[in-house]
């Protein structure tokens, strides 16, 4: 199957075109069941290209396809090649499992939209592009993907851009990520010029080698690095994520939960190498950037209302853990928490989506409340999501988000100790969340009337399209975590399957102190994370301390608004004064010359009198004078 | 016979002042009249003394290639004479007391 591997983004590619131009006609479902197909299908083959990997040695299974020369200019040669090996076909399986369950659910969710079958020929554009991007063999090809989620993500944040709030949200997310594509460019540039190629394999080996000075390695390193973070929404670029929460819920759930914001810990991964030939201060300064942006959204979370920003700032935050784990050499840990967190997050988002799609639109958690009693599969899915993302054992959580920890100890307590302080708060606004939706008293009631969109005000269950997926997902979040299990080597699946790629990276923490005592950190880790919980419940649902959740926290530290403060006032005067600068200096340094030329030239111009007379005189005094000038300077007689 | 009453000889060197003579009076005449026949026989006679001079050169090195560039200067005199005669006989039939002065549509 390995030499089929094209087929893995060709078969989303061939639903997009048939919904394309067939897609008005197929209308719904047929529009949704044929993406989903699609996408099922992506998934089967993946898993056939997995098993053709895992029936060779470890050494040997990297594959490239490549389907034909797709930038021939002179030294630089670009294939369209795709590379499979164990970490690009991980992200395939996960990409591709988890959205042919968001598809399915989609059809459900999307039931009676007027551009049904537009909402799955974006979704398909999507998962292809995302597919590019994980399988791409080179850094260009992976940039087509890059490119292509970024549009997608723009298109379907706006997908209901007659709200004037989706239509900003999905422009503020595409201007957000330029930022950052801006870095992937630069780093492209530069390792062209260093090392002549941008395939994966020739940087890394360059890296590997000594080939590449430190200096350039980390250049490369860093400013994929400021790509990943506009990507995967760090700071200071996160702020567009809570807003494209505007999309549709299950846009939420696949492009801004479980695959698109993933794509930056991918790369970082994909050229470990690179980081490992880095100075020794660019990983460190990876790890802080993702830790400060895990605390940082994590305490925003605390505060917020609405069910699916609450959400969002969670994605923040444990993608800031997936780059401390980058940062702390655990790439495994990494891709780890990457897959755990897709299954989890995608699960909560989508059963917030029922909740939405059950409540009538309504997104407010103060709106909400004992909706257990009316969603039970919903609420019982959704617990299950809470338990794995407040990291309580032994669901899929708890595992990843341990490991991480478990390395950030061996780099820097201190690194470990705001980690942890993070998980705690992560229990604490989870519980919170499910408190408010599922448990205490019904505080819809006395909304019923403004509502009523079905006729019929109570909240109700889902339709089985979109229970299903949340049921999947759920058994998943179970069992997530057993694919690497601390407790002994032979224990940690993912980390020999994805040994071959990250052994030049992955650090080795076997003798720190910190590796010695793992059991006492994952004891530690789990007595938080119900330290947490039982804090969460004791405010929420017992009602015996008061709820801190102070305005700064509420407005997000005031940070979104600091930006388009700063970038309306000074930002923009800056902008205006440059161009200025623009128009009066070097459009006037370019106009100056025309309008000397022209000048000069107008003077020149009268010297063509038209008197014949005229010209004649001046040709015999320059005669006479070249004359004088021959005989008495040159001499000639 | 004394050398007073000798007929002197004439030397090249008389035909070559000859020759500028006739081209101060060409250059000059072409920088003062105003009309154009006129100035057309001034440049006539600048390329005569030219010629002048060239023959006379040709005769005192003994170097055939001053007479050879006289007919070219013969040849060319006589294209810009049709040339020259045509333009200015259609002028003066338009405009018939007009002046090279006149003739300044061209000007920069």
């Amino acid at each position: 199957m390995l030499d089929v591997v094209w087929l893995i983004p060709a078969l989303p590619l061939t639903g997009f075109l048939l919904i394309l131009l067939f897609g008005r006609r197929l209308g719904e479902p047929g529009a949704g069941y044929l993406a989903t197909l699609m996408v099922g299908g992506s998934f089967a083959v993946t898993v056939g290209v997995l098993i053709d990997l895992l029936s060779k040695n470890a050494e040997e299974r990297a594959h490239v396809e490549t389907l034909f020369s797709w930038v021939p200019v002179d030294s630089l040669q670009v294939d369209l090649a795709f590379l499979a090996d164990p970490l690009s076909i991980t992200m395939c399986l996960f990409v591709t499992g988890i959205s042919a369950l968001i598809h399915l659910y989609a059809v459900g969710y999307m039931h009676g939209d007027p551009r049904f079958s537009k909402f799955f020929l974006y979704l398909n554009l999507f998962v292809l592009s995302m597919l590019l991007l994980v399988l791409g063999e080179n850094l260009l090809v992976t940039f087509l993907g890059w490119e292509g989620v970024g549009t997608c993500s723009y298109f379907l944040i706006s997908f209901w851009h007659e709200r004037d709030s989706a239509a900003t949200a999905g422009k503020k997310a595409f201007i957000t990520n330029r930022v950052g594509d801006w870095g992937f460019m630069i780093a492209m540039f530069l390792g062209f010029q260093a090392v002549g190629t941008i395939s994966y394999g020739g940087l890394n080996a360059a890296a590997e080698s000594g080939a590449l000075a430190e200096s350039t390695a980390t250049g490369i390193a860093l400013l994929l690095f400021v790509g990943a973070v506009g990507k995967s929404a760090q700071l200071p670029l996160y702020f567009w994520l809570p807003d494209a929460m505007e999309g549709p819920t299950p846009v939420s759930a696949l492009i801004h939960a479980a695959t698109m914001v993933t794509a930056g810990v991918f790369l970082l991964t994909r050229v470990n190498p690179l980081l490992e030939h880095a100075a020794d201060w660019a990983p460190t300064l990876i790890a802080i950037v993702g830790l400060a942006t895990a605390f940082f959204a994590a305490t925003i979370a605390v505060a917020q209302n609405d069910i699916k920003r609450v959400l969002a700032y969670s994605t923040v935050s444990q993608l800031g853990y997936m780059f401390l784990a980058v940062g702390s050499g655990a790439y495994v840990a990494a891709i780890f928490h990457m897959v755990t967190h897709a299954f989890f997050k995608a699960l909560l988002f989508l059963g917030s989506g029922s909740v939405i799609h059950g409540m009538h639109g309504e997104q407010d958690m103060r709106r909400m409340g004992a909706l257990r009693v009316l969603m039970p599969v919903t609420a019982i899915t959704f617990i299950i999501g809470w338990l794995a993302i407040a990291g309580v054992p032994p669901f899929a959580g708890f595992w990843s988000k341990d490991e991480i920890l478990l390395f950030a100890f061996a780099k820097s307590p201190v690194l470990y100790v705001i980690g942890l302080i993070t998980s705690l708060l992560t229990a604490y606004y989870m519980t919170r969340q499910v408190i408010m939706v599922f448990f205490g008293e019904a505080r819809w009631k006395d909304q019923a009337a403004e509502h009523g969109a079905h006729g019929d005000a109570t909240p109700h269950e889902s339709p089985g399209t979109m229970l299903l997926p949340l049921v999947a997902l759920a058994g998943l979040s179970v069992v997530g975590g057993f694919i690497q299990l601390p407790f002994a080597d032979e224990l940690h699946v993912l980390g020999k399957w994805l040994h071959p790629v990250v052994e030049i990276g992955e650090r080795d923490i076997h003798g720190t102190w910190a590796y010695d005592n793992k059991y006492l950190l994952l004891v530690i880790a789990a007595v938080l994370s119900i330290v947490g919980i039982l804090a969460a419940f004791a405010v929420y649902q017992k009602r015996k301390v008061r709820a801190v959740e102070p305005v700064i926290l509420e407005q997000a530290w005031y940070y979104d608004r600091g930006v388009s403060g700063f970038m309306g006032g000074p930002g923009r005067r800056a902008f205006d004064a440059l161009n200025w600068f623009d128009r009066t200096i070097v459009d006037g340094a370019v106009n100056g010359v025309g309008r000397l030329v022209r000048g000069s030239a107008g003077g020149v111009r009268k010297v063509q009198s038209g008197y014949v007379r005229q010209y004649a005189s001046a040709l015999a005094v320059g005669v006479v004078l070249l004359l004088i000038w021959f005989v008495v300077v040159r001499g000639i007689v | 016979m004394s050398a007073l009453l000798a007929t002197p000889q004439p030397t090249s060197t008389w035909y070559l002042l000859l020759g500028a003579v006739l081209f101060a009076i060409g250059a000059l005449g072409l920088m003062v009249r105003r009309n154009p026949l006129v100035m057309f026989m001034c440049i006539e006679l600048m390329l005569n003394a030219v010629n002048l001079s060239f023959v006379a050169l040709a005769r005192d090195l003994g170097d055939i290639s001053g007479q050879t560039a006289v007919l070219f200067v013969l040849v060319v005199a006589a294209a810009e004479v049709v040339v020259g005669l045509g333009i200015i006989v259609s002028i003066l039939r338009r405009r018939p007391n007009a002046t090279a002065d006149d003739l300044s549509e061209l000007k920069g």
